[in-house]
């Protein structure tokens, strides 16, 4: 037993985020966030060819056959970075989706095309994740009418999947008829939301997997959770560091302002908060693929523990820059807005945590 | 990461909930720490350490089970005990801080001589640090040893000495080379407690308790062998107890099981058959609390893998004391709250006061704050942390000490 990441895991680590450095400097950062549409292709091909795309993909599907675990590290460098790009809904939801609900033909079309980055896949859970916004759906022939908001990744989407109330998830083409697809800037510039409104769309494919389709629902639900807390992870990370390395080189009264105690220990207090986060994220990542029994609770609490502690990292290290911090010239607020967002999609920390006191038994559903 | 069992691993769970399920009616109460151990606990403890329960992984011939070194049985082990609420053993400052610091800087004869009846909860330790004019100051230390015909001849006072009315033993920090400088000039000396001219006096807390004393030094005369390291070392010696004594403090498992005693009083059905559970602000509240628990026990395990590969874990380590001392006192808030006015009934005083669960959760919601303090507060540990974790400078100094 080890708790911790592997050699290889490290090394990958290491050349996504040597490769997002390289490719998002604040001034292409600001850039790419400026559409607010979440895509751009040149960084998406980037990324395939890292191989983010077919990461989790089985390798009888021509994929690398990797675990959660290790799109949470990808998680969380996106979150470092502020990357506008789809990733946890449309390589980590819908794959998982594809692989728990999906028949065997319907896998062997679609689980290649994901692989391979054709698909850009835009998730709603509807009602299921305790979003906000629309989510009335009829399904009926084949067809889909009515409306869902706060699609995840639909930002240069080739496709929806959306959920129905009793589970079952409908792939859509994006450029089928009856859709009309508002893509929604949002206050983090580096990912939309989706809202859909559908008029006798007709449906591709339709996902029912064969028993408990909603609990098979939760855990879709509960793998983005946790790409969502590792996304916040990263991106609170990120605060940190700049937060501590400008307080190491901004002087007043004569001193580094780091040495000032009242400035220390709020870095101090940052970094408390936030350390135990990481193995929190590793073990709820982990959970989804190897401890299936504690997969939901620590999902939940992952997501909802990370979004607490978050808020106040962000609040805290955009405070240790001054007036600066508060400026739009530094580009502390595109890791601010990403835990912003992060809190409010796929439900926020109270309705996690209630998912949690289900998953527990102390309460029924 | 790999969290699986293996078959070995399944096994000793398996043993370990059968010990627990066979054995759970001899245990005492978990915690009471805080006064010497009555037969029970020894009882107890001898059957932990005869089952490789406690001090598993310390070698046989200093008293411990001699398992080698698996971060899992360990694990497996502080899991089981603290989801049962089974009390995991003894935990004082001998057998939590003394042990490893000589395991790890001590002599064969002082390992021999000492580990085992520590361990065993016979041999009682307090710690002689803080002196009146340094707490926090912990180097500025003016209790005096002095060597006189093959005796250090100790001179000083001591003071919040936890447990110092029944110990047998202090390990003491003190100035032997006065004219070196404040760092270098101290040693960390074993000294029996009831060596002539030690006087100890109790010093009542706010639980009401006297939990510590002052303690006083005249002409203590204690053998010069009964060093840990050398003259001069005592600095490095302390700080290797304060790391132990640190992780101690910050103990994800005493916070687990904390946490499982407070779930257990709030799905328990009151007078009127509602469960605090079912009331959302409460279940919040405890969910909360469950989420951070949960940050600081995979923390934990990290730290242990970090150990057992060797690897320093840095800023990992440092917040450890902070950040888990902060959660026990929000822990034991919540049972208060959860005790409600009905918990307020409060008889420190005595044997039985351990024994009564609205007092001692009234006890533990003070001594946390206790705790905040002790073991350098919560400020010395920010200090630590924006410095050596985050390498951010210290303080300018005003003068010398
Ligand atoms: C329950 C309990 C048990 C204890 N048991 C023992 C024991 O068994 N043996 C033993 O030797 N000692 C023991 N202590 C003493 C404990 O280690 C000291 O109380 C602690 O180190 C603080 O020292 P002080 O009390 O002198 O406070 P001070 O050092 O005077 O501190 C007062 C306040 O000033 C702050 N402060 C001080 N210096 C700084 C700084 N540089 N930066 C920022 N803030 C600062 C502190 O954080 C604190 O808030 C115990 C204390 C408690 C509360």
């Amino acid at each position: 037993m080890r708790f911790g990441l592997t050699e290889d895991q490290k090394l990958f680590d290491h050349s996504l985020r040597g490769f997002l450095s390289a490719r998002l400097p604040l001034d292409v950062l600001r850039r790419l966030a400026e559409p607010g549409n979440g895509f751009d292709a040149g960084l998406w091909k980037g990324l395939g060819e890292l191989g983010l795309q077919a990461m989790l993909v089985p390798e009888e599907y021509g994929g690398a056959g990797l675990g959660l675990l290790d799109a949470a590290l990808v998680a969380e460098a996106l979150g470092f970075h502020a990357a506008p790009t789809p990733f946890a809904a449309s390589q980590v939801m819908a794959l998982r989706a594809f692989q728990a609900a999906a028949d065997d033909v319907q896998r062997r079309i679609w689980i290649p095309r994901i692989a391979a980055g054709e698909m850009r896949i835009g998730v709603g859970l509807g009602g299921m994740s305790g979003q906000t916004g629309r989510a009335a759906l009829r399904f009926q022939g084949g067809r889909l009418s009515g409306a869902v908001d706060g699609l995840l990744d639909g930002g240069g989407a080739t496709h929806f999947l959306v959920y129905l109330a009793d589970g079952r998830a409908a792939l859509l083409d994006a450029d089928a008829t009856g859709i009309t697809a508002t893509v929604r800037r949002s206050v983090d510039r580096t990912r939309p939301l989706v809202d859909l409104d559908l008029a006798e769309t007709p449906a591709v494919e339709l996902l029912e997997a064969s028993n408990a389709p909603l609990q098979v629902a939760a855990r879709v639900r509960d793998a983005g959770r946790v790409m969502l807390a590792a996304d916040m992870l990263g991106a609170a990370q990120a605060m940190l560091d700049r937060a501590v390395a400008y307080a190491k080189e901004r002087v007043q009264f004569g001193r580094v302002i780091g040495s000032f105690q009242g400035v220390k220990y709020m870095c101090a207090d940052m970094a408390t908060m936030l350390e135990p986060c990481r193995a929190m994220v590793w073990y709820a990542a982990y959970a989804q693929d190897a401890i299936l029994e504690e997969a939901a609770i620590a999902a939940n609490h992952a997501k909802a523990h990370l979004a607490e502690v978050t808020r106040e990292v962000a609040r805290l290290a955009t405070e240790v820059h001054g007036g600066m911090g508060f400026t739009d010239l530094l580009g502390l607020h595109f890791q601010f807005k990403r835990i912003t967002f992060d809190r409010q999609v796929l439900g926020t920390s109270e309705r996690c945590r209630h998912d949690a006191a289900v998953a527990q038994g102390w309460i029924g559903a | 990461m790999d969290l699986t069992l293996t078959e070995m691993h399944r096994a000793l769970r398996d043993e370990v909930n059968a010990f627990i399920a066979r054995h759970r009616d001899r245990a005492p109460r978990p915690g009471g720490g805080r006064k010497r151990p009555d037969r029970k606990v020894l009882e107890w403890q001898a059957l932990l350490l005869e089952s490789g329960y406690f001090g598993r992984n310390i070698p046989r011939e200093y008293g411990g089970f001699g398992a080698p070194h698996d971060v899992i049985e360990v694990a497996i082990i502080a899991d089981a005990f603290s989801r049962s609420g089974v009390s995991p053993g003894i935990h004082n400052q001998g057998i939590s801080m003394l042990v490893p610091t000589l395991l790890e800087v001590g002599t064969e004869e002082q390992k021999r001589r000492w580990v085992g009846p520590t361990i065993r909860g016979e041999a009682i330790w307090c710690q002689g640090y803080s002196e009146p004019g340094s707490g926090s100051d912990l180097a500025a230390a003016h209790t005096r040893a002095a060597v006189d015909d093959g005796f250090f001849v100790i001179n000083g006072q001591k003071i919040w000495t936890s447990s110092a009315h029944y110990a047998d033993m202090m390990f003491l920090l003190c100035r032997t080379e006065p004219d070196k400088p404040k760092h270098a000039g101290l040693s960390y000396l074993l000294v029996p407690m009831n060596t002539p001219g030690i006087e100890v006096r109790p010093l009542r807390t706010m639980t009401g308790r006297a939990e510590f004393n002052d303690t006083f030094f005249t002409d203590v005369r204690v053998p010069v062998d009964q060093i840990v390291m050398g003259r001069g070392d005592g600095w490095q010696v302390a700080n290797i107890t304060l790391k132990y004594e640190r992780l101690l403090l910050g103990d994800a498992n005493k916070l687990q099981n904390r946490f499982e005693a407070i779930r257990r009083m709030m799905q328990e059905p009151r007078p009127d058959g509602s469960r605090l559970l079912d009331c959302a602000e409460w279940r919040d509240r405890l969910l909360r609390l469950q989420g951070e628990v949960m940050a600081a026990r995979y923390h934990n395990l990290r730290l242990l893998t970090d150990q057992a590969e060797g690897v320093d874990s840095g800023l990992g380590r440092l917040i450890v004391k902070y950040h888990g001392t902060m959660l026990a006192h929000r822990l034991t808030s919540l049972a208060v709250d959860v005790l409600g006015s009905a918990g307020l009934a409060y008889e420190p005083q005595g044997e039985a006061a351990e024994d009564d669960p609205a007092t001692t959760w009234h006890i533990d919601y003070m001594y946390d704050i206790g705790l905040i303090i002790g073991g350098g507060s919560s400020n010395i540990q920010k200090n630590i942390i924006g410095e050596r974790g985050l390498g951010l400078p210290r303080e300018p100094k005003v003068g010398r000490a």
